[in-house]
């Protein structure tokens, strides 16, 4: 065997070996479908009564006669993410569009290490800002009993969710070829009317993906929900109103569950719930950021 | 001929505006972390001293430090790390210097972006299902580290795939020209010239490593562990659980202790990310091409 036979077998090891390693995420993605529905498949396919779980809010999975209906936890879950949405969805936005179009050189680059801080902050943390920061600063302006709940849990998702919103979008403000921007000047307009005519048409696909996975990140949020939403099952119908979500009541239950138990499977079942709306929120992001490289 | 008419004066007058509202928007949004960060340093600053970093806590933890859980912390960073960088560098080398545009190229970019968006609360009951469960390891460092790998994995993989294709083509097809085969290009010349920046994700994923805590919560984190870990098969303290028990499970915890916790946690993640930031700002003013 000489010297190029071996390193033609050692290219062909590294290449099986890389490869390996490339459809890794596909069995993981893969390995969390399997691993967390063979836990809850006993529940789904046994006590689950489908319509209950969508229909009713009452999850009592510990009284003496069990009921799994998880309505109040997805509207808990909808209604802290709408909130955080609705304020978290134009100041990204925003931002993005003062970054990546207004801003320059020293201001920039200090804006943007400022919004990668805000995305570093870790989600046990904001849920302890939440508790201990924010808590006391709503019942004092606010005037009310209790500072946990939408209101509180919203504002924190929507600050955790910015940071991504604001860097996918702003990358899809730089995939606006810069001719598009000369073109438009060349003809007299202002930044702002290059902008509003010109960039945000161009990268409304690439916008809109960036709203999505703002929401799919603030629908999956465990930790700062689970602390500053006051984990109440209620159907909120003020935002001062302490609500559960989906993600938190599996982090505070799944600890006192048998395994193998009705409980147990009925929180793999959120899970599974969770994984299938999160699939199909990076799904759709994904078919839209792709609908405007086929242009 | 160039003065400026009432309408060219308007359209400036709009785009001021919208620079001003923009900017403002760009700064409530940033601001919070430097309340935060503020806020932590003031009430929490007071608590830290050695004593507080260096020995285990006493009296039902409203007292003693936090020692158990900062070497729990590196121990479930270590090892994660560990399992995810040869993966997450292996898929990245595939993705940027194999991959053909073809289905399963775009459907491992979908798997790597699910993974990234997959609740972090989903990852915990796919370690608990699998690691813990199926392969037996029980509730352990081990177990919860590979937890970790799994869903801190995208981090390594687009920030190693951004760095591999920021090295330039005709470097490979220089090396090419030369009779190396693909595997010695990318020993010889693209991983050399890409070393840095992979560094680079890799700090950043310690970051992100050390302060999740749901994923940690089933798979080996505990409340209260007397010893230090012996072995990755034990079950460990660590910071974002610690801080996450005393603030909501524990009674009777000083504020001072929990905000120092908190200041602990912040303080590690902020400068594992300024290391990030710093690193790459100082690779950008050494590129050479």
């Amino acid at each position: 065997m000489d010297r190029r036979d071996l390193a033609w077998y050692v290219d062909r090891a590294a290449q099986a070996l890389v490869f390996v390693g490339g459809i890794s995420a596909i069995i993981f993605i893969l390995g969390i479908f399997v691993f967390v529905t063979k836990e809850g498949l006993d529940f789904v396919l046994g006590p689950l009564d489908l319509g209950e779980f969508f229909t009713s809010i009452a999850w009592r999975p510990t009284s003496n006669n069990p009921t799994y209906g998880a309505l109040a936890l997805m509207v808990g879950t909808a209604s802290v993410t709408g909130f955080a949405m609705l304020f978290s969805v134009p100041l990204s936005l925003g931002a993005a569009l003062y970054i990546g179009e207004f801003a320059t050189g020293k201001t920039r680059e200090a804006l943007k290490i400022l919004v990668e801080m805000l995305a570093a902050i870790p989600s046990v943390v904001w849920g302890f800002v939440g508790m201990s920061i924010m808590n006391p600063l709503i019942i004092e302006t606010f005037d009310v009993p209790v500072g946990l709940g939408v209101l509180n849990a919203g504002l924190i998702l929507g600050l955790m969710a910015a940071p991504i919103m604001t860097t996918i979008a702003e990358d899809a403000l730089k995939a606006v070829p810069d001719t598009y921007r000369e073109a438009a000047e060349a003809l007299g307009a202002t930044r702002w009317e290059v902008i509003l005519k010109v960039v945000i048409p161009a990268s409304k696909n690439g916008l809109l993906a960036a709203v999505l996975l703002g929401v799919g990140r603030g629908f999956g949020e465990t930790m700062a929900v689970l602390m500053a939403s006051g984990h109440a099952i209620n159907l909120p119908t003020s935002p001062f109103d302490s609500v559960r979500a989906l993600t938190a009541t599996i982090a505070a239950e799944l600890g006192d569950t048998v395994y193998g138990s009705n409980h147990y499977g009925a929180l793999f079942t959120l899970g599974i719930f969770l994984f299938l709306v999160t699939f199909i929120i990076n799904l759709t992001a994904d078919v839209v950021v792709r609908g405007i490289r086929k242009k | 001929m160039f003065t400026a008419t009432t309408l060219n004066r308007r359209s400036y007058r709009t785009q001021n505006v919208a620079r001003a509202v923009f900017f403002l928007m760009t700064v409530t949004l940033v601001i919070p972390v430097l309340i935060i960060v503020g806020t932590l340093v003031v009430k929490g600053g007071p608590a830290i001293s050695w004593e507080f970093l260096f020995t285990a806590p006493r009296d039902g933890m409203t007292a003693g430090g936090i020692f158990p859980a900062l070497v729990g912390t590196v121990w479930l960073v270590a090892v994660a790390l560990l399992a995810s960088v040869p993966v997450g560098v292996a898929a990245a080398l595939y993705l940027s210097e194999y991959a053909p545009d073809n289905l399963l190229t775009r459907s491992i970019n979908l798997a790597i972006i699910n993974l990234a968006g997959v609740p972090s609360i989903v990852h915990a009951l796919f370690g608990v299902g699998a690691f813990v469960l199926f392969f037996n390891i029980g509730a352990s460092i081990l177990a919860a580290s590979l937890t970790l790998a799994v869903m801190t994995l995208p981090v390594v993989i687009v920030a190693t795939r951004e760095s591999l294709q920021a090295v330039p083509q005709a470097f490979r097809e220089a090396c090419w020209n030369m009779g190396a085969t693909r595997w010695q290009t990318i020993r010889k010349v693209v991983l050399p010239n890409s070393i840095s920046g992979i560094l680079t994700g890799v700090i950043l994923e310690v970051s992100r490593t050390a302060g999740e805590t749901a994923p940690i919560m089933f798979t080996g984190a505990a409340a209260f562990v007397a010893f230090l870990p012996a072995s990755v098969f034990d079950q460990t303290m660590a910071m974002s659980y610690h801080l996450y028990y005393i603030a909501t499970q524990q009674t009777g915890v000083p504020e001072e202790v929990t905000f120092g916790v908190a200041l602990v946690l912040i303080s590690i993640v902020l400068l594992m990310n300024a290391i990030s930031i710093g690193f790459r700002v100082y690779l950008r003013g050494l590129k050479k091409w």
